[in-house]
């Protein structure tokens, strides 16, 4: 008997973009993927939430500005306080640190255009459900596309950030501006992780890149261990 | 805006001639209103009615086993196998970008977007032909257009081409193309076939954008200039359009549809002549389409180009289904008329019928002129320098990469898009002729090569074209001539392709002051790769560099053979690229840089013919044949 397959949340808002995608590789790596609907109050049984790419409600506004107070996110940020697994990508990082659930913002990318592209990262830390099968310093290439993926925070809060070891990936060349060339951080807790590249498209190396898949696959395996534990 | 004298008639007004008046006289059996002479003057225009092209276009082989959909239809429509059909179609937007490039192309891409889902199909990947005078803020703000509209609605962008050519400074090209994807049994056509069924409009609100060509109806009622009734540019809300793709999707997968149509130019005038045509009919109440700006006329309501709108036919017990599914997506969702078997337009605003046209007069009736065409001689210029400049820059700025089937993104020739979850592929590239050519023959043939070469480098069999038809006025004798000549040239192309050409566009009028823009028929080419683990890429070192070359100069047997030789080849090459404009010293730098490895190459001299640049393995040479085939050199 191998073990259960974990239950893996993908959030839909309208507008989102890459929900198929995220949904496509989650179920590649053994998670059972569905989609919640943004109007939904409640989370169904979830062992994971993973928060995907696009444009929620246009982003006319500022990203994320409006999915903040969608419905189901209220629902995933009570998930998130009770210690569940959160995964933002791209517009789902957006709207995570719209939220409050992660530090910083993210701006207009320093060229002012949407970039899309493969680029190098370095992990920074390996000690989190979202990096547990990376290695430290390891090297991946995981493709961005954003026109808002600047990530930026004041000295007082990079500082505490740096402290507390939150941030977990950077690039290993300059992409869009970010500060100190941050591509994904985490909660002080551990539990919430958003970044700008887009794991979901780096699992399959016919694709160009199979190194998202030790992201989504470290993820996967925390939120197995976490249905394990709840059995 | 057009000035319109006071004793000139409203139909010369419309841009209607009076033969054109005296006929719509004659085949209704009496004076049209000016409600039906606004329908009239817009469906029987060169953009939806084809009057100056139609009997040219007839000379485009659409015929082929693959052939599920030819021309006429909102796409073209061709067999994958497997359950499998693909949905393509390029159009222009070359007016609007004019204006507003940003706009101009954005709404392109949304109106080519709409045209594949009233096939029922998915969306998969687009295409961008540019043609402008350099790289400048406006080709800028297109390509930001382009990323706008493609990015926010979740549609990979990955590939066409961009020119630069002084001729386009005053009418720039801007050509989109979208393929999509729907099991081949689920074809949809526009028709409405059941009495009884509901008209239902669905999308975006309705108010006076784009109401073009007949904004002098404006001036004629007013009399004099009116701000408030001046038409004004469509805008583009990429938002909706997600949303609008999403939902019919999911009317068309649900089976709650008999069919769907876009109102795209000309709005419901069109959409809804298209449905009625094969003597349906519809009684369509204009007082009921949700409207954004007050105090529109019933004629304004239907005619308005308002984007991200649809219209779809219901049976009446769907129509709840149908309601649901558009509240979901948080669309407005309104029955307008209703399905009759009159074979009648009619409109009616409060119910009063405001008029009623045999809907087939508006298509089937639509004047065909033969142009007359007078030959002349074009030369050739020299390409520009901005040609060979790197464009990664410019596809970097879309997302190629959204549905996960984008195996080799742009860069080189052909992307490939993988046939999920299968490991097949489709090979879709977009081209026009080379920079600087000039004669139209060859425009038409080259383009239609040039398409065929790229989808071959990149490991696919072409199995048909689109083509989008650019052009000067062709009441002008010259303009026809080059129209004719180009059409010619990507028929004889296609023949001995043996590819059909299963949709298309014109853009006529392309013109400043008098001056034209060189003839520019832009052509997309589809292709199937068998097993897309087998592609060729980069070059690998130690691979051998060769060329192979049509013998002969247009020898359209021989261009085939070397199309044929190429994707047949494709699963033992390491790197196929088509010598382009820029010559063989070009496409070995692109070669060399798309790879990251230099090569030591012997360059040959320049041949007439086409010439695809290869590598392979040393060992796999053997399998590749002599023919036309020359070693040159090794990848260091």
């Amino acid at each position: 008997m191998t073990s259960p397959q974990p239950r893996i949340g993908v959030l839909r808002f309208p507008g989102t973009c890459d929900d198929r995608d995220a949904l496509w590789a989650l179920a590649a790596l053994d998670a059972e993927a569905i989609f919640v609907w943004h109007t939904e109050t409640r989370l169904p049984d979830l062992d994971a939430v993973v928060l995907p790419g696009g444009f929620s409600y246009g982003d006319y506004l500022r990203c994320g500005a409006i999915a903040r107070f969608a419905p189901a996110l209220e629902a995933v940020a009570a998930f998130a306080a009770e210690g569940g697994l959160v995964l933002g990508i791209c517009n789902g990082f957006q709207i995570l640190c719209e939220a409050g659930l992660l530090p910083g913002v993210l701006r207009r990318n320093e060229s002012l255009s949407f970039v899309c592209r493969d680029v190098p990262l370095v992990v920074e830390r390996t000690d989190t459900p979202f990096t547990s099968r990376c290695d430290e310093g390891e090297r991946l290439t995981i493709p961005v596309k954003h026109g808002e993926g600047c990530w930026f925070a004041d000295d007082a809060l990079y500082d505490e950030l740096e402290a507390n070891r939150q941030i977990v990936l950077r690039y290993a060349e300059p992409v869009n501006g970010s500060r100190n060339d941050v591509a994904g951080v985490v909660n002080e807790r551990g539990n919430v992780m958003g970044l700008m590249p887009h794991p979901e498209h780096a699992v399959d190396p016919l694709l160009g890149s199979a190194d998202g898949a030790l992201i989504l696959s470290s993820l996967v395996e925390a939120a197995r261990d976490r249905a394990l534990a709840a059995v | 805006m057009t000035q319109v004298a006071p004793e000139q008639p409203l139909h010369r007004a419309l841009g209607l001639t009076d033969e054109e008046h005296g006929r719509i006289h004659e085949l209704l059996g009496r004076d049209p209103n000016d409600f039906e002479l606004a329908v009239f003057s817009l469906l029987w225009s060169e953009h939806c009615g084809y009057k100056h092209s139609a009997l040219l276009l007839k000379r485009l082989p659409s015929k082929g086993e693959r052939v599920l959909q030819g021309p006429g239809e909102n796409a073209g429509v061709i067999d994958l196998g497997d359950g499998e059909a693909v949905a393509f179609k390029v159009e222009s937007h070359n007016h609007p970008s004019a204006v507003e490039p940003f706009q101009g192309a954005a709404t392109g891409v949304g109106g080519i977007l709409r045209d594949i889902v009233a096939m029922g199909a998915r969306p998969i990947a687009l295409l961008d032909g540019l043609r402008f005078a350099e790289p400048d803020h406006h080709f800028d703000r297109a390509v930001a257009g382009i990323g706008h509209y493609g990015n926010s609605v979740g549609v990979a962008t990955v590939g066409g081409e961009a020119v630069f050519d002084e001729a386009y400074r005053d009418n720039c090209l801007v050509n989109a193309m979208c393929i999509g994807l729907l099991p081949s049994l689920r074809l949809l056509d526009s028709r409405a076939r059941v009495k009884g069924a509901h008209v239902v409009l669905y999308g975006a609100t309705t108010g006076r954008d784009g109401i073009g060509g007949a904004s002098v109806l404006a001036s004629a009622e007013l009399g004099e200039e009116d701000t408030d009734k001046r038409p004004s540019v469509q805008v583009g809300d990429p938002f909706t359009g997600k949303k609008l793709i999403e939902a019919s999707l999911e009317l068309v997968e649900g089976g709650l549809v008999e069919s769907l149509q876009d109102c795209g130019a000309a709005g419901l005038a069109s959409s809804l002549a298209e449905m009625a045509r094969d003597g349906a009919g519809i009684d369509v109440h204009l007082d009921r389409v949700p409207l954004r700006e007050t105090g529109m006329d019933p004629w304004e309501i239907m005619i308005s180009e308002s984007q991200e709108r649809m219209v779809a036919v219901v049976r009446p017990q769907m129509l709840e289904a149908v309601r649901g599914v558009c509240a979901r997506w948080e669309l407005d969702c309104t029955p307008i008329g209703d399905v009759s078997d009159t074979g009648e337009l009619r409109a009616f605003y409060d119910d009063d019928l405001v008029g009623t046209i045999p809907a087939s007069l508006l298509t089937d009736e639509c004047p065909r002129y033969e142009v007359n065409r007078e030959p002349h001689t074009l030369d050739d210029v020299e390409p520009s320098a901005h040609n060979s400049s790197p464009k990664a820059w410019i596809y970097e700025r879309y997302d190629q990469l959204v549905g996960s089937r984008t195996v080799r993104r742009p860069g080189l020739d052909a992307a490939v898009l993988r046939l999920r979850p299968s490991l097949r592929g489709l090979a879709v590239s977009l081209q026009g002729p080379p920079p600087g050519e000039r004669d139209p023959f060859r425009a038409g043939v080259l383009a239609v090569l040039g398409a065929a070469r790229n989808v071959a480098c990149a490991g696919g069999e072409p199995l048909a074209l689109t083509d989008c038809l650019n052009f000067g006025n062709p009441e002008k004798p010259a303009i026809a001539w080059e129209l004719e000549q180009a059409i010619e040239g990507i028929s004889r192309a296609a023949d001995a392709l043996g590819v059909p050409v299963v949709s298309g566009n014109v853009s006529l009028y392309n013109d400043t002051d008098g001056r034209s823009i060189p003839p520019t028929p832009v052509v997309g080419c589809v292709g199937l790769v068998p097993d897309v683990r087998f592609l060729p890429g980069a070059w690998g070192s130690g691979d051998i560099v060769l060329v192979a070359t049509a013998p002969g100069e247009l020898d359209l047997a021989a261009e085939a053979a070397l199309v044929r030789f190429v994707w047949k080849a494709a699963p033992v090459l390491t790197l196929a690229h088509d010598v382009s404009d820029g010559g063989l010293t070009e496409a070995l730098h692109e070669a060399e840089a798309y790879s990251g490895l230099r090569a030591d190459v012997e360059l040959p001299k320049a041949a007439p013919g086409g010439q695809v640049l290869l590598a392979c393995a040393p060992d796999d040479v053997e399998r590749l044949g002599a023919k036309g085939l020359r070693r040159i050199g090794v990848v260091r």
